[in-house]
């Protein structure tokens, strides 16, 4: 590594990772990721959310730092210290939520960040921002206000700023994400252009079809963890079909490190037994920020795990809630143990025994500031034994606690302690507890490990195949391939909210779930 | 009636409009920052009074209405840097320290004078007069706003540095960002926290050199509790005004006519109970907010702390 930073010839590392770990509490977010980025590249991040994309941007843009490893600049080892520092050394960010201020025209957005003694240098903008303009072939009104821009006129604001501010690497996070068709369209096309003038790109995206067509070189995050890269010459070679199924054999191809990847699921049952829960034709209308669902069906017989695979975001959250009753269907029918119970509200489901273990644990799953005791009963609230005419019963509510605590293995200072603070793993485990209670029938994991550590993740699985070894019926929702093949008897492929295929767990089912993922027949 | 409507009356209820409205201008231009900045600065009441008193004790002692003035900025500094600390760089809630710094400068600003002046209420000589040539000479108006003490003026152009400032400045775009998107403005390299805490010792100084002016020259002594509500008046003002400097001015006059009617209507004698009177600029006060209250327009980060990274 020589000193002489200012030479930096094409195809040398702008930006080099090298080993980088990142922790949260809870979480390893990145594990020693290696990445080279290299000027006149679009260099494509894949991976689903959850996989350490944002983590890896945030460390980029000088606002976080990695625990270990080291980020090279132009060769050179350089702490990024702070957004500041990450800009001056050439590195403009365009966040997944929008980083300009909705009240200042787009002149004064780029004018942000100059020193505060002086008087913003509005002309000296003007030519600038025209002769960027011009060459990338956009036009952006600079004096109007952003709040009246579209979200597209928006991300061009904060391309062009990085532009102005000299950047020779843009990091754009999840920048389709609320774009039309035609704005992706049209995205791709001015990062072509941008690699073209020598800019790095670093694209982030959890869309396969996006990374086939704007990349020249992917790699793919799995889980904190880089699973593999395919650089530009492999990339020239191969057709988009040929990428994309390489890049789906990345993303859910067999795990070196799962340890229970080599099994499969022995259990036998019976193909004459009444489903306990039968789907037929359910469908949900969509909303501003989810698909909706069309004409789902499938039934789920007593012992048996049904999974739900598919890329997250397809409609995943809106079955199980459906199916809770805590989203309305628009047509279809749910029957639990032959009775429909598309009239009943979620309590009276509940009671007939369909449980539904959120992916929100702490949103939506349980009150963060309430005691682990009380968190055990929320859905029970004003029941007897727990609660009479109205009034908490706090000796019977920590009796049955205690019980569950040491039933469920809850690592739990004490009752008393607020469930927030309880690591994810353990407030699963209250979950469970409280789901799995007495009366269950048909129960609805939605991402049962996601966030998990090992050892978590494998208590949880060993609970949910108690649970149908028990007679009930179980729905995973995974979005963890090696988990369904594991777990799971027969697995559903959901895709834009519907069931696109279903396969019974056999010796080539990866292959053929892997297919119908990406739009192929199975 | 003749008595109520002389041209001297009014000269004299013109003259007192201008100078209750000076320390609640102050205050509102003050808090104005701060909010645009993202803070919600509820301790301004306790930095007024922090300026009437060390505002005060410096002309006192001193002699100088100038160092007096000087004394009580650096007062309602004093407090606005632990308001800062607090507030802006540890985030702790604006509204609760806000509430505490007011309380604790009311009792410390009474408990101090107490000790030192005992029961006594000493005065300063009158504040001298920069009386403006010409202008001064027009009938009723010219002895109203022409005969003030120069700080009054000095408060005047502030208005428009105020306006230059948010409107053509670096400065002012970094406070404006700061109270409507603090993670852009971190992004685009420039400090939160700085640039918020440059705001609340600005909004320090400048309701510290409000309270002097109270103190100093509107009432020409220290009482506890002098400021009566002023640093509230100020917070409302500059509510109302929207961001832009020109309404606290008229929001601050308006309240000022208020103030001084209170003091010439008991002057004159008139037949309502003072206790009515007295209401009369709160009144107001709910007058505005009922008729403009829902148009302000707030800050989208006002009272939230900032934190790098969090979402």
């Amino acid at each position: 590594m020589s000193g002489s930073s200012s030479s930096s010839v094409a195809g040398r590392d702008i930006v080099a990772l090298e080993g980088v770990t990142k922790r949260f509490p809870g979480i390893v977010a990145n594990d020693s990721v290696d990445l080279s980025i290299r000027p006149g590249e679009v260099h494509v991040l894949l991976g689903e959310n959850g996989a350490g994309k944002s983590t890896l941007i945030g460390m980029l843009s000088g606002l976080q730092q990695p625990d270990e490893g080291r980020i090279l600049v132009d060769g050179k080892p350089t702490p990024i210290t702070s957004p500041r520092h990450a800009l001056a050394l050439g590195i403009g960010t365009v966040f997944q939520h929008m980083m300009l201020v909705p009240t200042l025209t787009v002149a004064e957005n780029l004018l942000l960040g100059g020193p505060w003694w002086q008087r913003p240098r509005s002309e000296e903008l003007e030519t600038r921002v025209a002769e960027i303009t011009s060459s990338l072939g956009i036009t952006v009104k600079l004096h109007a206000k952003v709040s009246e821009l579209s979200l597209g006129e928006q991300q061009q604001v904060e391309i062009l700023r990085a532009m102005v501010r000299n950047s020779r690497l843009l990091i754009l996070d999840e920048s389709t994400s609320m774009l039309t068709p035609k704005g992706i369209e049209e995205l791709g096309a001015l990062m072509r252009r941008l690699v073209e003038q020598g800019l790095a790109i670093v694209f982030i995206t959890h869309k396969l079809k996006e990374a086939a067509a704007f990349g020249d070189r992917i790699s793919v995050l799995k889980l904190g963890r880089k699973v593999g890269e395919i650089p530009p010459e492999r990339f020239r070679a191969l057709g988009e079909q040929e990428i994309i199924s390489e890049i789906v054999e990345l993303m859910f191809g067999k795990q070196k490190d799962d340890p229970e990847a080599a099994q499969r699921p022995t259990r036998t049952i019976r193909a004459d037994a009444v489903p306990l829960l039968q789907v037929a034709d359910l469908s949900v209308a969509p909303t501003e920020n989810a698909p909706g669902l069309s004409s789902i069906s499938f039934d789920i017989r007593p012992g048996e795990i049904l999974g739900i695979a598919g890329i997250d975001g397809n409609g995943q959250k809106q079955l199980a809630e459906a199916l809770a009753g805590q989203r309305a269907a628009t047509r279809g029918s749910v029957r639990l143990e032959g009775t429909a119970i598309d009239a009943l509200s979620v309590g009276e489901r509940r009671k007939r025994g369909l449980r539904y273990l959120t992916d929100d644990r702490l949103g939506e799953g349980t009150v963060g500031t309430f005691p682990v005791s009380i968190n055990f009963f929320l859905k029970q609230v004003g029941a007897a034994p727990f609660w009479r005419s109205g009034v908490e019963q706090r000796a019977e509510i920590d009796r049955h606690a205690a019980e569950l605590v040491r039933e469920y293995d809850v690592r739990t200072p004490s009752l008393k302690t607020p469930v927030a603070r309880l690591s994810g793993g353990n407030i699963q485990k209250v979950l469970l507890a409280r789901e799995l209670a007495e009366g269950a029938k048909v129960v609805i994991f939605n991402k049962p490990t996601y966030g998990l550590d090992l050892a978590n993740t494998l208590a949880s699985r060993q609970r949910i195949r108690d649970t149908a070894a028990r007679g009930l019926a179980v729905l995973l929702i995974s979005t963890d391939l090696e988990e369904l093949l594991v777990m799971c008897d027969r697995v559903a492929v959901i895709a834009n909210g519907a069931v696109v295929g279903t396969v019974e767990n056999t010796d080539d089912a990866r292959t053929r779930i892997g297919r119908l993922m990406i739009g192929l027949a199975a | 009636m003749t008595g109520l409507f002389s041209e001297v009356f009014l000269s004299a209820l013109l003259f007192g409009a201008v100078t209750a409205a000076i320390p609640l201008l102050l205050a509102g231009l003050g808090e104005q920052m701060s909010e645009k900045a993202g803070v919600l600065n509820i301790g301004i009441e306790g930095m007024m009074l922090a300026g009437a008193y060390l505002g005060f004790v410096g002309a006192f002692y001193s002699g100088s209405l100038w160092l007096g003035f000087l004394t009580g900025a650096a007062g309602g500094v004093a407090v606005a840097l632990i308001m800062a600390l607090l507030c802006v760089r540890i985030g702790l809630n604006q509204i609760i320290i806000g509430i505490a710094l007011t309380l604790g400068l009311e009792g410390l600003t009474a408990l101090l004078h107490h000790f030192q002046f005992s029961r006594s209420y000493p005065r300063l000589p009158a504040a001298d007069a920069t009386v403006i040539p010409l202008l001064s000479d027009i009938p009723v108006i010219g002895a109203a706003f022409f005969k003030h003490h120069l700080i009054v003026y000095l408060a005047v152009a502030l208005v428009f540095g105020m306006s230059y400032l948010y409107r053509r400045t670096q400065l002012g775009l970094n406070l404006q960002a700061a109270g409507d998107k603090p993670a852009a403005l971190d992004v685009a390299g420039i400090d939160v926290i700085k640039t918020r805490t440059i705001a609340v010792l600005t909004t320090g100084a400048l309701a510290g050199l409000g309270g002097a002016y109270l103190a100093n020259v509107g009432a020409g002594l220290f009482i506890p509790f002098i400021t009566n509500g002023a640093g509230f008046l100020g917070i409302v003002l500059a509510m109302l005004a929207r961001g832009r400097p020109i309404w606290v001015l008229f929001g601050a006059l308006l309240f000022g006519v208020c103030l001084s009617l209170t003091t010439a209507m008991q002057v004159a004698g008139i037949n309502i109970p003072t206790d009515v009177i007295q209401m009369l600029p709160f009144l107001a006060v709910m007058i505005m907010l009922v008729l403009f209250g829902r148009r302000a327009s707030l800050p989208a980060a006002l009272g939230i702390p900032y934190e790098r990274g969090a979402r």
